[in-house]
Order: structure tokens, then sequence, then C-alpha cells
């Protein structure tokens, strides 16, 4: 079987797919991809389900290496230099490693997370229907832990399908959007301004439990110990210091803090890509609004194949730009650089 | 027709999940109700529930937008959540063994100090407790339990301590649980058992059910080594009696 191996890989990066639903009730975290948008287009790209397992990358660089053969992979989410054997792979596009071949990919330039997902996806044991890593179970599959250099896949075989690139809607910029609740009515008006009207960063503490958010301490009405109660991804308490805490995929399933406001399903992902120390704020949607959100998210994600485009390679740039010179045209190094930038979404 | 009960609020939880709030305290009333409605909802589906997660005195109700609004679902729920919760009927009642004191229970002295008894005493009130399963959560098969005798009410810990063994049998405020993975815990440690209430590969995966009964009696250390090792093996060691 052809093989995919981790040749480097920094830390926070781990395989990671929709997550673990139905046993929140046993205590079971839900864990999956902190940005399901950006993993489910790297599996489009290489015709899997939309929440197969594929691998997370946090911040640091990453490389891979096919073995035993060819491996066609795609890359989708917080965007960084990339390279196959010093031929430079966009971002949202698919390409297949020859046997022995690396992709290297460098830092994230903003943002946090990048989804490398493999032709056929990840296969491993599933628990509750996921193989995503959620290392405090002891759970996750192929390998139940962070991902490790000399760590390895085992893979189809590639199709040679034509590579494909993802034009990818328009990002959402702005306030992350919030629906107030479940325990709003722990704070008084000028404590939810005050969360609502200041401005957040997210401390370099964060993880996939929590982002810790700074910014001015809120201040509850009644202390800060409720009963516990069910969390979901999303959800913003407030502890006893008054510093808000965003619940992420590795959240515990009950939480005994008040919940000031819950990010909405369509933003939970533009929190997670948002880098530690960037400014940016709130703001309370409806729940109309808000669910309309999340029905039109579903639906994004449900049409990617339609996003789908023929990959415009460098090479064919390169032939392009030399039959136009070819041919008479005067194309400057600047329009030859911009053409390429548009070639990508 | 019987009478109905006020109902509860209905807060939401985001844009896919609503939280069905009986009380705001604990109270064992409310967690009756919060266990009937989750059975209600196993038993008759509303189409667009995703999953329920039932706590001391709330259900939070998972679902999806796409299948139901808020305020469609809140009109479905509405009318389940105020009948009276049935009478139980069958419950499973779980006897687990406890090793107390010592390195498995270090704050067992410490507990009896600030009570003015002995451990002796504080085991017998412990072990002589009939508890309910109020509500599993924060890490896998963490079960909390109601049913505490008021005598070993007491404030957590001023510190949390990072790390608490897995098995942990401990005591917080007016709860006790059983704790399964190696967690941060700011309760009083008791004791261990070598009951797993979470096992990968095991059938069951997890052990208890919110709404089951647990009994604790004391083993010794040596007997705690022994089940530890068959329980690791994949037993139970916990004995079930059906009530």
């Amino acid at each position: 079987m052809n093989r995919l191996v981790v040749a480097s890989i920094g830390p926070a990066s781990s395989v990671q797919d929709g997550g673990r639903h139905g046993a929140q009730r046993y205590g079971l975290t839900v864990s999956g991809a902190m940005d399901r948008l950006s993993l489910a287009a790297a599996n489009t790209l290489v015709g899997n389900e939309p929440f197969a397992a594929a691998v997370e990358i946090g911040p640091f660089g990453a490389s891979f290496t096919a073995r035993d053969g060819a491996v066609r992979v795609a890359i989708s989410g917080a965007p960084r230099n990339a390279d196959v054997a010093g031929n430079p792979l966009a971002m949202d596009s698919s390409v297949t490693l020859k046997d022995g071949e690396t992709l290297t990919l460098g830092f994230a330039r903003g943002g946090a997370f990048t989804y490398l997902a493999i032709e056929g996806a990840i296969k491993g044991e599933a628990v509750f229907g996921s193989l995503a890593v959620n290392a405090r179970a002891g759970l996750g599959s192929p390998y139940p832990r962070p991902l490790q250099a000399g760590d390895e896949f085992s893979v189809d075989a590639a199709s040679g399908a034509p590579e494909l690139r993802i034009e990818l809607p328009k990002p959402v910029s702005g306030p992350i959007r919030v629906l107030l609740g479940p325990q709003d009515d722990e704070f008084d008006d000028a404590n939810k301004a005050l969360f609502l009207e200041s401005e957040w960063k997210i401390s370099a503490t964060s993880d996939r439990m929590g982002y810790r958010l700074e910014g001015p301490a809120i201040k509850h009405l009644h202390g800060h110990n409720i009963v516990s109660d069910g969390t979901v991804n999303g959800s913003i308490q407030v502890p006893g210091n008054g510093a808000p805490i965003a619940l992420m995929m590795d959240r515990g399933t009950s939480g005994g803090y008040p919940k000031i406001a819950t990010i909405i399903t369509a933003d939970v992902g533009r929190l997670a890509q948002t880098s530690a120390g960037t400014a940016f704020r709130f703001k309370a949607v409806s729940m109309a609004e808000a669910q309309d959100e999340a029905r039109k998210f579903a639906q994004a994600i449900k049409t990617l194949p339609d996003r789908l485009r023929a990959s415009d390679t460098v090479e064919l740039n390169i032939e392009a730009l030399s039959d136009a010179n070819v041919a008479g045209y005067a194309v400057s190094a600047v329009d030859a650089g911009t053409w390429q930038v548009t070639a990508e979404p | 027709m019987a009478a109905t009960l006020p109902p509860p609020r209905l807060l939401p939880s985001g844009d896919s999940a609503v939280t069905v709030e009986f009380s705001r305290t604990i109270d064992d009333d409310a967690n009756q109700r919060v266990l009937a409605l989750d059975k209600a909802l196993a038993a008759s589906p509303i189409e667009g529930i995703t999953e329920t997660v039932p706590t001391y005195r709330s259900l939070l109700v998972h679902y999806d937008p796409g299948k139901i609004s808020f305020d469609a679902l809140g009109d479905k729920l509405l009318p389940i959540a105020i009948q009276p919760p049935p009478p139980v009927t069958k419950t499973r009642r779980w006897r687990i063994p406890v090793a107390y004191g010592g390195e498995h229970g270090i704050d067992l002295e410490d507990v009896a100090k600030a009570l003015s008894t002995t451990p002796d005493d504080i085991v017998a009130r412990h072990a002589g407790g009939d508890y309910k399963v109020a509500m599993i959560g924060f890490t896998p098969g963490w079960s909390y339990l109601s049913g505490l005798d008021k005598s070993l009410h007491m404030s957590r810990r001023q510190s949390p301590r990072l790390l608490t063994p897995a098995g942990t049998i401990s005591i917080g405020g007016v709860q006790a649980g059983i704790q399964c993975l190696a967690a941060p815990s700011g309760w009083h440690l008791l004791g261990r058992t070598p009951v797993r209430t979470y096992q990968l590969h095991r059938n069951p995966t997890f052990l208890t059910e919110p709404g089951d009964r647990v009994t604790f009696f004391a083993i010794d250390h040596r007997t705690f080594d022994e089940m530890d090792r068959a329980a690791e093996a994949g037993e139970i060691v916990a004995e079930q009696v059906n009530a």
C-alpha cells in the first residue's frame, strides 16, 4: 500500500474530521476540525466526503513525503507557502506527489490551521464514528495523539485525476457574530455591553479546548459558580477572573461557569483561524439571523463540489506566458505575477 | 388529566442547541424532569434533534437548524417538558468497590479532621449513602452523583489539583463523584475504585447512565490491586443489581 510519511511537523497538529457525535451524554468530547469549511474544501478537492479524516496542521511548518507510489493530496485553510520539489503549490488546490516527492508547508501566514486531505481519506479505526484525535481520552486513529515526525498513513494510490483548485466563497469579514446566552442573565447590561463593545485578543495560551480572550474583565452579577450544565462549540464562558474563554472542539461537555454568549456556527471556524494577538470584536445577532447563517454555511459546504475548477499550474502559466511573448504580446513580470495571483481564488 | 408542571426556561445555546432549564440549583425534582424529558425524546424523537445531554438541572438539546427552527423546536419541547415525570419503575443499581484512604484517598484524614470525626466514620457515611447518577460530564465517564449525606457537604478545595488519578472517588460541595480518567479536580479525594466507567473496546464502553442508582462498598488495597488488573483486562468488576 502507498504511504504518506510525516517528514516533519510542529505542535498542535493531529488527525481530525467532522467529530465524534452522540456520546456527549457520557462526557465524551466532540473534537473534530477547528475550521470545518477548510477541512471540507481540502477533502472536496481530492474527491472525499467533506468531513473525512485529514491532517489538521498547526501554525508551524510541516512536510510530507510519498512512499511506495504516488499519493494525491490537497491543502486548504490558513495560507502558507507550499511547494513540491521546488514547484510552488497554491492554497486550495490538489497535487499528486510522485513516489519520494515531498510537500513542504511553511508557517501559517495569518490564521492557525491548514488541512491536508489525502485522496481516499485517512484510514483508521473509528470510535463513535470518528478518527478525530482527543489526546486526553486516548482517542484518535491511526495515532491517538498529536502527530510526530516519522508517523505515516497507509493511503490509496493516486488516481491520476487531473489536479483541481477550489474557488471558496468570499471570506466573511468583520466582527465574530454571537447569540447572547444561555446565561447572559448572570451579567448586568453594563457588562454585556462591555463584552460586545470591547476589542478582544486571543491569548497565546489558547488551544483546541478553548481560546482565552484578553480584554477588560467581565463581572458577574451573582458570582462565577453556576451548577454545571452542557456546553457547545463556541460557548463563551466567564470564569472568576473575568477573562472569557471561547470553548472550542476539545471542550469539556459540561461546565460550571456562566456562559455570556455563544458564537454562531458559521463563525466558530473564523474565530479558530484568528491568530493570537489579532484584535477583533463580537457582535450580537438575532436567532433568526444566526440560524439563517447556519443554514447558508451548511449549504456552502454541501455545494463545494460546484466550486471546483481545473488547476492552473505554474507550469501552465509559464507556458501561456511564453506563448503570449512568442505571439508578440508584451507581458511584464508584474502582470505575470498578478495573473498568477488571480489564478488563485 | 394530571396537572402540568411549570414550564422550563428555553435558553438559546447558539443557533444549533437549546438548554431546557428546569432549575438553577441542584434539585432532585428538576433532575427527575431532565431525565424524564431525555427519555421521552429518546422514545419519540423529534425530527431535527441530533443529540441530548442531560445535566443536573437542564437538558441540552442539540439540533440541526436546517431541519427545525428554534421556535418550532420550542413549541414541540414545551408540551412534553411540562408533563409530570412518570414514576421510575425499573432502575439499575451499581455496587462500586472503593479502596478508601491511604495513597488512594489522600484527603480522607483531612476531611475527617475538618468534620471533627474519624476517617472510619467518613467511610461509613460515604459508603452508606444511596446515590443517583445525576449527570455524566467534564471527561468521559465522570459520573456526578446526587444523594451525598448532608453531614459530608463541604466546599471544594481552595486550589484545585492539576491532576488526580483515574478511578478517583471524591466529594465536592453537595456532590459525590466517580471519576474515570486522570483529570484536574478541586474535590476531596476519599478513595479509588478499580471500576472503569469508561473503557474503550469493552462492551459497554460506558458503564453508567444518568438515572442509575449507585452504592459503594469498601475493599482493602490488595483487593483493589486484584480487581484493577481484572478491570484492565476488560472485566466490569462492579456488581449490577436490578431494582
